[in-house]
């Protein structure tokens, strides 16, 4: 499509740009779509496991209840505490909402389907979702208000805790893989184990760093049984006491997005992406675009966050530090040895 | 396209500097900072620095100003002891800034009289060259590799130097102990008994 519009009368630059941005509306459109259906589905899930109907009044089945919960929200009036501390109060949402679009420009939904197909995408969603947290934090402090700045204070120490062992997760299948690009990556996995199955999950070696993952990234996402940030037995609403209207929806998309970012690349690093499961031609699978796959994979992950949220009690604060500190990171830094060691025996043989 | 973006991402992180500097409120300034270090990892893209510029925002962004916020966001903070603290140290942060711009242009002097402005006037690296990851380890783990190492033991003692600093064992503590509660069966905290009447059950 870029090429496409560079060829015609805009030519080469400003070609380039608005097919760009043609592109980047194309992933953020259905993104949001996709969040306010999510939201639905995991409402319904809950209500399943807890017995209930969940929303079923709102337009076919109750499908239409987000778009009704976003048109009432936007209705609403912005409340801005007056001790709260105006430009960052306003600032804080449109940040995490803005971070949890960006890391989506690196994410192939298939093959070629990658808006930036950059050599450091597994760097550079380490980097944006390192961000995430200065919105819960901005929004924590610039409520002024005790509630919000403990859970600001929770979410800025636990989403560096459990970005450390993230990190050497990640590490361990780049080396895996031999490459940050996350197209790559995918690719990398075809055929990884006999020459059948797509996907590094099933490999031993890398099948605990997998789970370990899943785990991670529910405490990344602050999403049960972390979500400490918004313990409401403890803390209101955490960080979003304050915020009503736009801002508070916008945290609410936000933090969606986030996760299924997270399901994404959970999909994208251990499962095989937008590859069908198993190597094989004979079941037409690879008639199937690529894009199902992969939504397939992370709608899977959606459920399994799902279901933990009904199942799982909430962690208590020491537990999760603990959980992060003492198990995920040694656990993972002793997974980067024995994978590099492995890659080394792999490709030098014993050094013998 | 390229001159449009370096000329934005310079001027605010030069604007961002100066606001982190004279920002009244502590977490504002902090809050500048982050944003000037997020311009420079910009700065860093443009140049063909992408790993760089992805470090810059993974660990200045992501992990030393979160908690830098962290800190500054839980200081009683005095405004007006601040306000005149930046007075009394104003000729010494002059003497600091006047010593950087003098070296600032000794350096480009320096630069242009070698001429290696001519060698290097291509910005970015030739297409088709091996990635910066794959160049950055390969420089760092054969030519530098002590000093790499070394960088790395440094860090290692600060770590545990700054641990061994703050940690002191506190007395009347109860630690949860996992491995003992999930150890812990239904026969080790109940028992059934079947008192006779009129007597009661020994606990």
């Amino acid at each position: 499509m870029t090429e496409f519009l560079q060829s015609t009368f805009l030519g080469a630059e400003l070609g380039w740009f608005v097919g760009t941005l043609a592109l980047i509306l194309l992933i953020a459109l259905p993104l949001m779509l996709a969040v306010a259906m999510i939201i639905y589905v995991d409402r319904k899930i809950w209500a399943a496991m807890a017995l209930r109907r969940g929303p079923n009044v709102v337009g076919p089945f109750g499908l239409l209840q987000s778009f009704a919960d976003g048109l009432k929200v936007f209705l609403q009036e912005t409340i801005i505490p007056s001790g709260a501390n105006k430009g960052l109060f306003l600032i804080a949402p449109i940040i995490t909402f803005t971070v949890a679009l960006l890391a989506w420009a690196v994410i192939p939904f298939g093959e070629d389907m990658v808006l930036a197909n950059i050599n450091i995408g597994l760097l550079y969603i380490l980097a944006i979702s390192s961000l995430g947290v200065y919105g819960v934090v901005i929004a924590g402090w610039a409520s002024n208000s005790k509630y919000p700045f403990f859970s600001a204070m929770r979410a800025a120490a636990q989403m560096i805790s459990y970005e450390v062992s993230i990190g050497f997760i990640l590490i361990s299948v780049v080396l895996f893989a031999g490459t940050f690009n996350l197209s790559d990556i995918v690719l990398s996995q075809e055929g990884h184990i006999f020459g059948i199955v797509n996907a590094y999950g099933l490999n031993p070696l890398l099948f605990p760093m997998a789970v370990v993952f899943l785990i991670a990234s529910m405490a990344e996402t602050a999403r049960h049984p972390f979500d400490l940030t918004e313990a409401e037995s403890e803390l209101v609403a955490g960080y979003q006491t304050e915020y009503s209207s736009m801002s508070f929806a916008l945290f609410w998309l936000g933090e969606y997005a986030n996760i299924l970012l997270m399901c994404a690349l959970n999909a994208i690093l251990f499962w095989g992406g937008w590859l069908p499961p198993l190597d094989v031609d004979w079941i037409p699978w690879f008639d199937i675009p690529g894009i199902f796959w992969l939504f397939g994979k992370m709608f899977f992950f959606f459920f399994i966050f799902s279901w933990v949220m009904a199942t799982v009690p909430r962690y208590r604060y020491d537990q999760l530090m603990r959980l992060g500190w003492k198990i995920f990171l040694p656990l993972s830094l002793l997974w980067v040895f024995l994978v590099s060691g492995y890659v080394m025996i792999d490709k030098f043989g014993l050094p013998l | 396209m390229q001159i449009f973006a370096f000329y934005l991402f310079a001027s605010v992180v030069l604007a961002s500097g100066a606001f982190c500097i004279f920002a009244r409120n502590p977490v504002h300034s902090v809050l500048w900072l982050i944003l000037a270090f997020f311009n420079a990892a910009g700065l860093m893209v443009l140049i063909g620095a992408e790993f760089i510029a992805a470090l810059l925002v993974i660990v200045y962004v992501g992990a030393v100003a979160v908690l830098f916020l962290f800190v500054v966001m839980m200081l009683d903070i005095d405004f007006a002891e601040l306000r005149a603290g930046f007075m009394k140290h104003l000729p010494l942060g002059l003497l600091l800034a006047l010593v950087l711009v003098v070296e600032i242009i000794f350096g480009v002097g320096a630069w242009q009289s070698s001429g290696m402005g001519e060698a290097t006037a291509a910005v970015g690296p030739p297409a088709g060259a091996p990635s910066n990851i794959e160049q950055l380890g390969a420089l760092l783990y054969t030519k530098y590799v002590f000093l790499f190492e070394a960088a790395g033991l440094i860090l290692l003692v600060a770590m545990v130097g700054a641990i061994v600093l703050t940690h002191r064992t506190r007395g009347g503590v109860r630690k949860q102990n996992i491995a003992d509660q999930v150890a812990r069966r239904p026969e080790d905290a109940t028992r059934n008994t079947q008192p006779e009447v009129g007597k009661g059950v020994e606990l």
